[in-house]
């Protein structure tokens, strides 16, 4: 599959660029928003969970952007791959091109936009006075297996939400739930190590808690925390390429 | 010593179902309410049922038949967008289909983003884009609106750029749902003209067309449909062509005497 990639790369980036402009149609900032709205996230939460939770841990500013960040980027890359195949069915069904592509693009897509946005995430750590050491290239190894993660998710969801469109609302309801249970403004210490599994059972969480061990208290993540990301990866990338050989086929009776 | 010659498509008895009012249609919650009341029906549609035939390099085949008849449904199938339920489609050769070519556009991209993504999905290349388009801009006669965003643009400057993109392909198989020609006055003439090239290079053609007039013209094979069933192909493109024409002129004349 992926060394028919390199035939489609001119398609891919052409569809990449679309995406964007979708994304800021009609917008007077433009790609300004990729940079803007977490920051704007990051503004509101840090307001109430600091003025009226009084929370005031070290680094709290820093720790909540990076759960902003990783779960923003997961749940745009998700719901974008959901409707990668139905948004781009009038395509799909007139020209004879691999279907996976739509949502390979969707996904360059979301990954350019949160590297932009990690570019103010740096920022931010060196007014919250973080330590910026070697380790900070590590943070490539969970952006990498997120990646495969949501692209794996994204053949799942694309090809359920061809055959029942009621998954848009079901996703959207999972999609909170997945983001109180990542841990994104509040600590995990007080909880017992039972209910840390639960917790660990939730990938979102693992890739937020791995970035935030390198960049807070600068220390490399254990190996087990390393194959858990890609374990997480693998299982979803197989999955959703089972399931999107068994039925690509059937994609177009369904439009 | 000559070697024998490989046919350029070959169809063994295709047919093409599709379902209808199936769980994966109507959703869980009317397929849930159907079952409890009794209600639920899948039937089968086939579109086309046991098509057979096979064509040599450069022939050119006119498929006919009525709305309906499962012609665009067998266009799909050849240019394997789709997969026939039953049977086998074979093709020698690089395969170009231009079906309904003026969809499938972004409303909001321009004149220029467009062309290129639909070159990319032509399965050109950049270089190759970069190369022809100005040819391109030109032919469709769109240079004053390059940069203007799809939707403020007239349905026939729409498809004059689709003609102008797609007429660059350079094929061995060539798949046409009506687009022989496209546009009114000037356009129409110099699209036929191109597309008259384009076959005329060799390519194997299979065309979908509602005027007899162009088959009759154009064609040296025939392949009549009728609700999904072969009902002739050959190469006696004039008598296939009458009797077709006999069918329906029969028809529509019983209606009106009825």
């Amino acid at each position: 599959m992926f060394l028919k990639l390199r035939r489609y790369k001119f398609l891919l980036v052409e569809l990449v660029k679309r995406d964007f402009k979708h994304k800021y149609k009609g917008t007077v900032l433009g790609v300004g928003w990729s940079l803007l709205s977490p920051l704007l996230t990051l503004l509101v939460m840090k307001l109430v969970f600091t003025q009226f939770f009084g929370r005031n841990a070290p680094h709290y500013t820093t720790y909540l952007f990076v759960g902003i960040l990783v779960f923003g980027f997961f749940s745009e890359s998700s719901k974008g791959g959901m409707t990668a195949l139905v948004g781009n069915s009038g395509i799909f069904t007139k020209v004879n091109v691999p279907k996976y592509i739509f949502l390979l693009s969707k996904n360059a897509q979301t990954v350019v936009n949160f590297a932009l946005t990690l570019l103010v995430f740096f920022v931010f750590c060196l007014i919250d006075d973080i330590n910026f050491t070697w380790r900070f290239i590590l943070m490539i190894y969970p952006i990498v297996t997120l990646t495969l993660f949501n692209i794996g998710l994204g053949l799942i969801l694309s090809a359920l939400y061809m055959f029942f469109r009621d998954m848009q609302h079901i996703w959207s309801v999972a999609t909170r739930l997945i983001m109180y249970g990542s841990a994104i403004f509040y600590m995990t210490d007080r909880f017992s190590p039972d209910m840390m599994v639960v917790f660990r059972c939730n990938p979102v969480y693992d890739h937020i808690a791995f970035i935030r061990k390198i960049v807070l208290t600068n220390t490399t993540p254990e190996p087990w925390e390393f194959a858990l990301l890609a374990g997480f990866a693998a299982v979803m990338l197989l999955i959703g390429g089972l399931l999107y050989k068994r039925y690509n086929t059937e994609f177009l009776y369904y439009v | 010593m000559s070697k024998p010659v490989r046919p350029a498509v070959e169809v063994y008895d295709v047919s093409i179902r599709y379902k209808r009012g199936d769980l994966k249609q109507i959703g869980l919650k009317e397929y849930i309410i159907r079952k409890l009341t009794g209600k639920l029906r899948v039937d089968d549609f086939w579109a086309d049922r046991h098509i057979s035939f096979t064509l040599m390099p450069g022939d050119l085949l006119g498929i006919i038949g009525m709305n309906g008849a499962g012609k665009s449904t067998l266009l799909k199938a050849l240019a394997r967008i789709m997969e026939p339920t039953e049977g086998t489609i074979y093709t020698h050769g690089r395969i170009s289909a231009l079906l309904e070519l003026s969809s499938g556009f972004d409303k909001d991209l321009t004149v220029k983003e467009n062309a290129y993504l639909r070159g990319a999905l032509l399965g050109y290349t950049r270089d190759y884009m970069n190369e022809v388009y100005p040819d391109i801009l030109a032919f469709s006669g769109l240079e004053d609106f390059e940069d203007y965003p799809f939707r403020q643009l007239s349905s026939g400057m729409k498809s004059r750029l689709a003609f102008s993109i797609a007429s660059r392909i350079d094929p061995d198989i060539l798949i046409l749902d009506e687009v022989l020609s496209v546009g009114d006055g000037w356009f129409k003439k110099k699209s036929e003209k191109k597309m008259r090239e384009i076959i005329g290079s060799g390519a194997t053609t299979i065309l979908v067309s509602h005027s007899l007039g162009q088959i009759r013209s154009l064609c040296n094979k025939v392949l009549w449909l009728n609700k999904g069933k072969q009902v002739e192909f050959g190469d006696d493109v004039a008598g296939i062509c009458d009797r077709y024409e006999a069918s329906y002129k029969g028809s529509s004349e019983g209606q009106r005497k009825a």
